[in-house]
């Protein structure tokens, strides 16, 4: 097994996925680089159908790219077999979704174990991580429902825990905020800045600009390929009260 | 104004017409004396020289305007300061269509020094607001400027579309 000199959890290496040939060939992504450091939150924006979404597949290991590395944690996977990739994205990769993807027959705290479970560890440990989880997640009093008795923002941290529950390198999530309205989007970014500060690293697709402003760094892509970086982290643009008009 | 003249000298009445084409609408709410009046002020300030047409009456209207060399570093300034939050929508759209009109800078790289501004804001903002207690006055403040930076951030990106689509169909 090959191991990169890099500290960063994630690499991508000059990225390619088309689809389709001859004058319908589309370049959704198209000689992408990217490194993204351990414990940062990143975000990728861009008008939809610019290939965040297959960037994320790309990385997760969900999709096979045309060209290019991807690496994660030291490890190539673009070349694995079916079965390492499926055991990679199993432990090292957490996957939240805009339409959050929950078992509509489980409970929350059902769903929140079941990827601990088929990771292959006995069903009390299984029940007490998940436990944990819907703790830190505020969901305790919640964890026998079923997600239909659940708000959306609520079905999206229960996701989000299920995300976490096997502790993987990374948590990607795609559009996570698409389908909330603007007090659940407040609480999973609340969410997502207790990650950040424990650590996780996180990367985001979106056009939320409100997740956009809480990361790190912000990468936006056109047509598939990278257009612009800013780091937002640190640079604080000024006072609040010029910001609602108090001042000058 | 100044930026009107950075592509070419005009007279008074092509400038007119040329501000009215940037504006629209918004532009024939502006009447003809208040464009002199500026004009005089800036002739004054050393930012712009006019210069009779031969042949023609002496009115401000037929004077040809044109920018000094101050004028030009004013223009340069202009088009990358960023002025928000006082939320002047004309002043940063007749920038785009300056920069884009006398080939001074690139539209798109003024949307994206914008963007990055207004990103931070928000960002400045939404931390405010997550410290906020639930439901306090405080919150609804904040949320309200997050509505709008992120309001003005979707005005960005439609200035984007269309900058990046080759600019101005005029």
């Amino acid at each position: 097994m090959s191991v990169t000199k890099h500290t960063s959890v994630f690499r991508a290496v000059q990225l390619r996925k088309e689809y389709g040939k001859g004058e319908g060939l589309v370049r959704a992504v198209d000689d992408f680089n990217l490194d993204v450091a351990a414990g940062e939150t990143l975000a990728v924006t861009g008008p939809s159908g610019c290939g965040k979404s297959t960037l994320l597949h790309l990385l997760g290991g969900l999709d096979r790219p045309t060209g290019g590395e991807v690496w994660l944690g030291g490890r190539r996977i673009d070349q694995m077999s079916e079965r390492a990739l499926a055991r990679m994205r199993r432990y090292s990769v957490g996957f939240v979704f805009q339409a959050f993807h929950l078992m509509d027959e489980l409970t929350a705290v059902e769903n929140v174990e079941l990827p601990v479970l088929l990771a292959g560890r006995s069903p009390r440990a299984a029940r007490r991580r998940a436990s944990e989880l819907l703790e830190q997640i505020g969901l305790a009093d919640r964890a026998r429902h079923l997600p239909s008795a659940l708000s959306g923002g609520q079905r999206q941290r229960v996701a989000i825990a299920r995300a976490l529950s096997n502790e993987p390198l990374v948590v990607l999530a795609d559009e996570p905020t698409g389908n909330l309205d603007s007090s659940a989007t407040m609480d999973v970014l609340r969410l997502f800045d207790n990650l950040h500060s424990v650590g996780q690293t996180l990367v985001v697709a979106t056009h939320d600009p409100r997740i956009a402003a809480t990361a790190d760094r912000m990468i936006s892509m056109r047509d598939g390929a990278f257009v612009d970086e800013t780091r937002l982290a640190g640079g604080t643009s000024g006072r609040l009260a010029a910001l609602v008009g108090l001042e000058g | 104004m100044l930026a009107m003249l950075a592509k070419q000298r005009a007279h008074g009445y092509q400038l007119r017409a040329r501000l009215g084409q940037a504006l629209g609408a918004l532009g024939d709410e502006m009447n003809a004396g208040q464009i002199y009046v500026t004009l005089g002020r800036l002739e004054k300030a050393g930012l712009v020289v006019s210069q009779h047409s031969a042949g023609l009456p002496d009115r401000p209207d037929r004077k040809l305007y044109g920018l000094t060399a101050a004028g030009h570093q004013r223009v340069s300034e202009w088009l990358t300061e960023v002025s928000w939050p006082k939320p002047d929508l004309v002043e940063f759209h007749l920038k785009l269509v300056a920069a884009a009109a006398a080939r001074l800078a690139d539209p798109v790289a003024i949307v994206d020094i914008q963007r990055r501004e207004l990103l931070r804001r928000l960002r400045d903002a939404q931390r405010a607001a997550m410290a906020e207690p639930d439901h306090s006055d405080g919150a609804l403040l904040l949320e309200g400027v997050v509505l709008r930076l992120q309001a003005d951030l979707r005005w960005l990106e439609a200035c984007e579309r269309k900058w990046i689509r080759g600019g101005s169909a005029s």
